[in-house]
């Protein structure tokens, strides 16, 4: 077998394995949206697409989109604006190298995963202010800078959120990280008790992984990059086409990959207790989508239910509260890690 | 919490070491949340505007000119659209005018009916506003939650009338008798149909459980405060000093409801509460207009036991024709006090009618409130100050 | 105010029980092409002609305050009711057009009608992708009378 072992044939593998999981995972976060946030406005929403329940809107939407004139404005750069989807649809897709659906199903299980990760999720950024800049539209420049200082300030809470994590497992590999979550946590009588890290007392920081992952999603409430009544679309104000399909995908798969960070980071990834061996690469796929699904219901839930805040306030919410809680959250988490 | 004057005047400091020049941003006429055509021309500091004009007249329909080509008859067509989220209030102060004007003595059912769809009309202006203002702040459940409701009052306007939107039911004298004026086959009686007391009464139930539910989606979110208290502070000497009125004016501390202070049809004699706030702020805007819907479905509560039976039109001469003179006359509106000024000469036309139209005096404080805002509040303060293009317009 | 940053919690949850509880009702929802929704006898959807009891007198297109309806008509001599008498006239309508895309539906007319030859039917599925489609003819007027509804019962 050691044409398994070839390392283009792993690669094409695992390029079309992510690439399928990221598109048809957006298209069904996307349907899943139509149909809950309708559902909660009690309407009932896509209907007549595909038969039945509609389940065909995104694809029929793709279609639709694909069918748009790709229009770029007068005075916009060409290059940049052409440029700005891909790079956002990039550092998405990217995310997922290091996502770990089961022992051995990961892209890449790099030492530094955690570190990779976050490097990579807030490329995404610099694809909107790219976006934001090039469109030769002042809605969409005030959107992009807003984008930018939402990342700044969004940022460093992840990361600390995730420091703090760090520090627990005692590694920056998410394999690591999964395996650490496995582990005696304590024993009663003869029973190993292991738990995920949110039942370790990381409540706090997967609270602040959260509302941070959900501002650099910039979905509501802190979706004041694209306010619609306010910046009629934000950076997005002059995208049609094919391009805005990127922007509405990259949207969608980013939800998924960072509540798969999340779920792997806080909730177990893909462990599933008492199993061991090779058949957690089978069960683990599944069992961290369900997370990921619990995650990103509660993400449409939200969007659906909340208003959106100021950009002056999210900075206050992040600079005064988040991070100083993160830090909190950090000291807290070493000294338990020292003492016990 | 940073104030606003903090931010304001760390902004400043920035601003003296870089210089940076404004940005003219025009906000309008499409764009989402001016509900309309409504024109912007905002000067920008980053996000903080500092000075904006309002421009208007992207909706002029010239009804004030129109009138004077038209019978009174097909002015009180015309007047109910000119506010289309409250067609019905815009016909009563209009017919209220006419009839002053000759005289008229409006039997007493045709009153109750009046009051009754009046404050139907009410309740689904501020529906409508409930369900856009939220969506200014980027929630967008209580819009269809707000709409759904509001169409039970449509269908129940609709019942009566045969117009959910322009129920064109008003006549002078009274309200619309029947149908066609022959004495021959199908007349049919306009009066209300039967059952519409207990649909009525049912609505308003529904009413108080969506008022409930928007106290618990919206009132309540600690959100929408964020957003809300203490933005856009009008206090009561400014309102009266820009003619505002309405819940505008009564969020500002000022209690001043025509339906208290100078009672029109039958709102003597039913038992209300004028809701009223003493902030001034949006936050207060929103609860004032949220009180009023309760306050209205009691008022129709109160109306459905007390309408007498009894002729829906006074006799009036067939060919309408107003004496010479002039009148105001004026109405509380759901946005606030609508009138209207006829002069006649004599005839079947009026020779001027001018609109005191709500929304165009509300919205003249927009230069002076919106001075110093950032972007996002420019946004929630218009929101709050509930206007309709077609009112500003005319 | 800074304490309504830190714990959000009351009002929020309040709001996402709502949205939940929705998600869960019935969608008050009428599945409009397959199902249609039956509008109120009163509603003002179209309007209809009775031929038989016009006698255009040209009112209802006088008082129309966007002048959308077009009559034309011309005077028939009809033989004297009895031997010898003066021939009657009798005025014949040849044109009755109301014009859609301008008609406000503010009802005037049927109103003003003073031989009950115009009343008002709830039916709505009328429109059309050209415009010029919208002007209803005589014929088409009358086809509208057969869905005039019986008028409603009225309350007390």
């Amino acid at each position: 077998m050691e044409f398994v072992d070839n390392f283009w044939f792993q690669l094409v593998l695992k390029l079309a394995g992510i690439l399928g999981v990221v598109l048809t995972g957006a298209l069904v976060v996307i349907y899943a949206e139509l149909k809950i946030g309708s559902h909660m406005q009690t309407r009932i929403g896509p209907y007549y697409a595909g038969g039945r329940w509609g389940w065909a809107q995104p694809l029929a939407d793709g279609l639709k989109f694909l069918q748009k004139e790709d229009l770029s404005p007068t005075g916009s750069d060409r290059t940049v604006y052409g440029f700005a989807p891909y790079v956002v649809m990039m550092a998405t897709i990217a995310v997922f190298v290091v996502v770990p659906f089961g022992p051995d199903m990961v892209g890449a299980n790099l030492d530094l995963g955690a570190f990779y990760l976050l490097a990579i999720s807030s490329l995404s950024v610099l694809g909107v202010l790219m976006a934001g800049w090039s469109s030769a539209n002042k809605y969409s420049l005030i959107g992009g800078l807003r984008a930018a200082a939402q990342l700044i300030a969004y940022e460093l809470p992840l990361v600390l959120a995730v420091v703090a994590v760090v520090i627990q497992a005692g590694t920056m590999s998410l394999n690591g990280i999964v395996d650490a979550q496995q582990q005696t946590w304590f024993t009663i009588g003869s029973f190993n008790i292991s738990a995920p890290f949110i039942i370790q007392g990381q409540i706090l920081g997967f609270a602040i992984f959260m509302i941070a992952a959900v501002a650099e999603l910039s979905r509501i409430p802190f979706d004041m990059p694209i306010a619609e009544s306010e910046l009629t679309m934000g950076y997005l104000t002059e995208y049609s086409g094919i391009r805005f399909t990127m922007f509405f995908l990259g949207e969608y798969a980013s939800m998924i990959s960072l509540s798969a960070i999340a779920a792997t980071l806080y909730l177990g990834g893909y462990a599933v207790p008492g199993v061991h061996g090779n058949i957690v690469n089978l069960l683990g796929p599944g069992v961290l989508l369900t997370k990921v699904a619990i995650l990103v219901f509660v993400i449409i839930w939200i969007r659906w239910t909340w208003p959106r805040l100021r950009e002056d306030q999210l900075q206050t919410l992040a600079w005064t509260w988040l991070i100083p809680l993160a830090l909190l959250n950090i000291a807290i988490v070493s000294i338990f890690k020292v003492v016990f | 919490m940073t104030t606003p004057e903090m931010i304001h005047r760390s902004e400043t400091a920035v601003s003296i070491e870089l210089q940076t020049p404004d940005m003219t941003l025009n906000i309008g006429p499409q764009h989402p949340s001016t509900h309309g055509v409504l024109r912007l021309v905002a000067n920008i500091d980053g996000e903080r505007v500092t000075d904006v004009e309002p421009v208007i007249g992207y909706m002029h329909r010239g009804y004030e000119k129109l009138s004077e080509v038209r019978t009174y008859a097909q002015i009180t067509a015309l007047v109910n659209r000119i506010d289309w989220v409250s067609g019905f209030a815009n016909e009563v102060p209009f017919i209220a005018g006419v009839e002053k004007l000759m005289g008229v003595e409006v039997p007493e059912r045709a009153q109750w009916i009046r009051l009754i769809l009046s404050e139907l009309a009410r309740i689904s202006s501020h529906l409508v506003f409930m369900s856009s203002y939220p969506l200014e702040l980027g929630a967008t459940t209580p819009l269809m939650h707000s709409l759904r409701e509001r169409e039970y009052i449509l269908e129940l306007i609709e019942e009566v009338t045969g117009g959910r939107f322009h129920p064109n039911f008003n006549r002078v004298g009274g309200v619309k008798p029947a149908y066609g004026g022959g004495s021959t086959t199908k007349k049919q009686s306009m009066d209300l149909p039967e059952g519409f007391f207990q649909r009525t009464a049912d609505a308003m139930d529904r009413m108080d459980v969506i008022c409930d539910d928007i106290d618990q989606l919206v009132t309540g979110n600690e959100l929408i405060k964020m957003r809300t208290v203490g933005v856009g502070v009008i206090p009561g000497s400014k309102a009266l000093e820009y003619g505002l009125t309405g819940p505008n004016l009564r969020a500002s501390g000022v209690a001043y409801d025509l339906r208290k202070a100078d009672p029109y049809l039958t709102y003597d004699q039913v038992d209300f509460d004028v809701a009223w706030r003493p902030e001034g702020d949006c936050y207060d805007r929103y609860v004032v207009r949220l009180e009023e819907i309760r306050q209205s479905a009691r008022i129709v509560r109160q109306a459905i036991d007390k309408i007498p039976s009894g002729p829906l039109q006074a006799k009036v001469p067939r060919v309408l024709k107003a004496p010479k003179g002039q009148v105001y006359s004026r109405a509380e509106n759901p946005k606030g006090e609508f009138g209207y000024f006829i002069v006649s000469e004599g005839g079947k036309i009026p020779y001027r009618l001018k609109i005191r139209s709500t929304s165009f005096s509300n919205l003249s404080i927009l230069p002076w409130i919106l001075k110093g805002q950032l972007v996002p509040d420019l946004v929630a303060i218009m929101g709050s100050l509930d206007f309709v293009l077609g009112d500003v317009d005319r | 105010m800074s304490k309504n940053v830190a714990f959000p919690f009351p009002g929020l949850v309040k709001g996402m029980w709502v949205t939940l509880k929705a998600l869960f009702k019935k969608a008050p929802v009428t599945m409009y092409p397959d199902v249609q929704e039956i509008p109120v006898p009163r509603a003002r959807g179209v309007i209809s002609l009775d031929v038989d009891a016009c006698t255009v007198c040209m009112l209802c297109a006088r008082e129309c305050p966007d002048w959308c309806i077009y009559i034309e008509g011309h005077k028939e001599e009809q033989p004297p009711s009895k031997p010898g008498g003066k021939p009657r006239v009798r005025a014949t309508l040849d044109r009755f057009d109301i014009d859609y895309g301008l008609c406000m539906y503010c009802g005037i007319c049927v109103e003003v009608c003073p031989f009950d030859a115009l009343f008002w039917s709830p039916e709505y599925e009328y429109s059309e992708t050209d415009v010029i489609n919208l002007l209803h003819n005589k014929e088409r007027l009358t086809e509208w009378l057969a869905t005039v509804p019986e008028p409603p019962a009225l309350e007390r």
